[in-house]
């Protein structure tokens, strides 16, 4: 009997979700499952680090890993299944880009530390407190894994192979990635593993897109109505739609409200926020200085929603300060 | 002889989490920490971020429960911005919210916390897991589980935009209104939930109850806790996921306060430990004195057991029944073994499919009127759910514009850290004995925080991501 490709999944500073994502296959994980040798997957399978550490260099088919990098832990973690892996795979927006949590990058390491556990208004801590790398309770030795000072995606600590995007990705897209590993037909190295189009080519509402759109000022979502058929800009409301890539069934424009971009740029972006406030620019339908400024002012907090998948990873990638107005 | 011995990562939960157990001079257990070793800093991102983007940016804390976060947080923008839901609105939310407790618990039962007693927590390691648990209930039943799980998803993706994580919360509303089809195709599914859970309690009762060996873990002084008990109640103090006052009852099961979730801060209180990211909630009014139950602690606990020891009923038929049929087994009210989390999380089950059946059949949901504009200007908010792990808070400021200033979030697994800790150092003490150590009695150690279903994603939404739980076994003179 031949042996069956081993795979593995696991997970750096992340939510959960492309796991759940995974346990959404429903029965085909099942067949998955049937098809391969699950060695490593915390979640769902009782397998420990020392399992993992005692395989060979190269034994694993192919890993998964989602989440970002934050931790010494997880470089470490990430670096293991690096060696032990053919193939490694970002799963999911923060391994790819990121994600959400690399919004801290707007902020000092510090500055999430003392908030959390000095300043919110629950904790009672006059001391100060603040969780160690190192604590030493009655003489017992207890270690933390020390927090880095910025999050970064999977591909800035170690070589990724390939990129299964969004947040989280859908079941349909890692089973045509698992698919691709065992049929044995990947494309070249360094591919995202999802539609090669911007989300507008494939939402239900492109035909009420204009071609020229032009807008005086953007539209708060908590503030308006807006007609359910229509396309959002042209509603007056930012939808990321044109510098995002396909992929994800346009699932929230099909509950009715604009795309945030957890699919990353297309494959000719560099910059997914670079391409998203330059393309916002270029709708706006105003020629004066004040009121220029005035429609810009209407989007609120352009960082935090241009970058909210791929600060990490932008061309701004480590620090931005936050907006002071 | 002097060892350590590390489990790492603990496993089938959600994130990340280690524990370290320390033996004393007879290899017995010395000291137990439960750590959390992960941190993300959502408090601290969050802010500058437009108010409006809450519900769909804090759920990434969790993508176990991202539903809670996404409901607590829209209900958070109702009060921020003085605005409440038209009642279809309502609706949809609440019966998005009960199939999402449906779905999670299910998941817990057959997935994470299940495996422990359906296989047999001694069973072999790679048969502990959801194939094992196939294996035992046979494929039919397997794929029953998986089908009407993503039948459940399916009217999740349906209510909210996407089967894992919710878009449609808006202050004073939802963003998308059901048809009439919808409904029909919705009850399909909600009929044939309230059989399944029905159907997993009567496998309860088989793989446990009516086994000998694990109906005695069931009641096992190893895995018992006299402790407070939280959870949200309706106005007759009936078990309410989405919506009502939060109550305390105290280890007697004697209501101790209710209060409205704005008055959370007089409530509760946040202690740090130098060892964990994970911070340990405690009742404010008796005070931190230390991992200890009993009545002058102020240890508390939540989730499904906490749920049915805090309230007075469910609000549902069956799930009454069944709630009554457990107090009774288990000796009256409150309960307070660990392990029988597993069997309140079964009724919840129950409940939630019971409580979408209704919901469902309220011809009023398919209403076009599903939102409410805000006319206010938005200055604080405090939005409260019960989560599958418990009591959930988020708490904003923003300035007139709608841009978040700062927050506040008491996420479901913090409220049982304490008792976390408690569990997994009481089982530690009795699985451990003299040194003796095995896959099985560390898999017991770990089925101590596994009743809880924590989600340390959650619990660490301050720091970044994860939890690989590990146990280290150390000696005396902490060597490993
Ligand atoms: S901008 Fe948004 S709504 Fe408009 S076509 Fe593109 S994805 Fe669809
Ligand atoms: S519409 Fe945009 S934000 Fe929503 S799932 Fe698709 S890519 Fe992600």
């Amino acid at each position: 009997m031949t042996e069956k490709p081993k795979i593995a999944l696991y997970w750096c500073s992340s939510c959960g979700g492309c796991e759940e994502s995974v346990i959404d296959l429903a029965e085909d994980l099942l067949t998955v499952a049937a098809a391969v040798d699950i060695v490593f997957w915390p979640v769902a399978l009782d397998f420990k680090y020392k399992d993992v550490v005692a395989m060979n260099d190269g034994e694993i088919t192919a890993t998964l890993i989602n989440g970002a990098i934050r931790t010494g832990e997880q470089e470490h973690m990430a670096k293991i299944m690096r060696k032990k892996s053919k193939l490694l795979i970002a799963h999911g927006s923060c391994a790819h880009l990121g994600g959400v949590v690399g919004l801290a990058n707007f902020y000092q390491r510090e500055d999430l530390l003392s908030r959390l556990y000095q300043e919110v208004p629950t904790t009672n801590n006059p001391q100060g407190i603040l969780p160690q790398h190192e604590t030493i309770e009655s003489g017992r030795k207890i270690k933390l894994p020390d927090i880095h000072d910025t999050v970064k995606a999977l591909d800035q600590v170690v070589e990724v192979d390939y990129y299964i995007p969004g947040c989280p990705p859908t079941p349909e897209l890692i089973k045509e990635a698992m698919m691709m590993v065992l049929e044995n037909r990947l494309p070249p190295r360094g591919t995202v593993l999802a539609g090669k189009k911007a989300l507008c080519d494939t939402c239900p509402r492109i035909d009420s897109k204009p071609d020229k759109l032009r807008i005086k000022k953007f539209k708060r979502i908590y503030e308006t109505e807006w007609d359910p058929e229509k396309c959002f800009l042209d509603e007056g409301i930012i939808c990321l739609g044109p510098a995002t890539r396909g992929g994800c069934n346009a699932r929230c424009i099909n509950a009715n409200m604009p795309c945030r971009g957890c699919f990353g740029p297309t494959d000719n972006v560099r910059d997914q926020g670079a391409k998203s406030s330059s393309f916002l620019a270029s709708i706006i339908d105003v020629t004066d200085k004040e009121a220029l400024k005035k429609t810009a002012d209407s989007i609120p907090d352009p960082g935090g929603l241009f970058y909210r998948y791929g600060l990490a990873s932008s061309i701004l990638k480590g620090k931005l300060t936050p907006k002071s107005s | 002889m002097s060892k350590r011995i590390t489990i790492d990562p603990i496993t089938r939960l959600g994130g990340h989490g280690k524990i370290d157990i320390f033996l004393d001079d007879k290899s017995d257990v010395e000291r137990v920490y439960f750590q959390v070793p992960e941190l993300r800093g959502f408090e601290k991102f969050c802010e500058g971020r437009a108010a409006e983007e809450m519900p769909t940016l804090t759920q990434k804390i969790c993508g176990v429960c991202p539903t809670a976060h996404h409901t607590a947080s829209s209900k958070a923008l109702d009060d921020l911005f003085g605005v409440e839901p038209p009642p279809a609105a309502r609706k949809l939310r609440e019966l998005m919210y009960n199939a999402f407790m449906f779905e999670n618990h299910l998941l817990h039962f057959y997935f994470l916390g299940g495996p422990d007693f359906i296989v047999g927590p001694m069973a072999p390691r790679a048969k502990r897991n959801i194939f094992g648990v196939i294996d035992k209930v046979g494929v039919e039943m397997g794929k029953k589980v998986i089908d009407i799980r993503k039948r459940i998803r399916g009217v999740n993706a349906l209510v909210s935009g996407s089967a894992l994580y919710p878009v449609c919360g808006l202050p004073g509303g939802v963003s998308k209104a059901i048809t009439e089809e919808d409904r029909a195709e919705i009850q399909n599914v909600t009929k044939d939930a309230v059989e399944f859970a029905k159907l997993t309690l009567n496998i309860f009762d088989d793989v446990v109850l009516n086994h000998k060996g694990s109906a005695k873990w069931l009641t096992s002084d190893v895995f018992c806790h006299r402790t407070y008990y939280m959870g949200l109640v309706d106005d007759h103090d009936r078990v309410n996921f989405y919506d009502g006052d939060i109550r305390v009852v105290d280890p007697n099961g004697k209501e101790f306060v209710k209060f409205e979730a704005k008055d959370y801060l007089k409530h509760l209180e946040e202690r740090v430990e130098p060892w964990s990211y994970q911070k340990i909630l405690y009742l404010k009014n008796i005070g931190w004195k230390g991992f200890i139950d009993g009545q002058d602690s102020g240890v508390y606990r939540v989730a499904p057991l906490a749920r049915l020891n805090a309230s007075e009923g469910m609000a549902t038929p069956l799930a009454q029944a069944e709630y009554e049929m457990m107090f009774h087994a288990l000796g009256g009210k409150p309960v307070h073994n660990t392990l029988a989390y597993h069997w309140a999380r079964l009724i919840e089950v129950l409940y939630a499919a019971e409580r979408m059946d209704e919901l469902a059949r309220d011809g009023e949901i398919t209403s076009p009127k599903i939102r409410n504009l805000p006319n206010q200007t938005p200055k604080e908010g405090v939005g409260v759910c019960e989560a599958p792990r418990g009591t959930l808070f988020h708490h904003y400021e923003s300035d007139e514009k709608a841009i978040v200033e700062k927050l506040n979030l008491l996420v479901a697994t913090q409220n049982n850290a304490a008792a976390i800790c408690m569990s997994i150092e009481k089982a530690a003490r009795t699985a451990i004995k003299g040194g003796s150590i095995s896959d099985g009695r560390l898999n017991v150690v770990e089925m101590a925080f596994r009743a809880y279903d924590p989600c340390l994603a959650c619990a660490t939404h301050c720091l970044p991501g994860k939890m690989p739980t590990m146990v280290h076994v150390y000696d005396r003179k902490k060597n490993r």
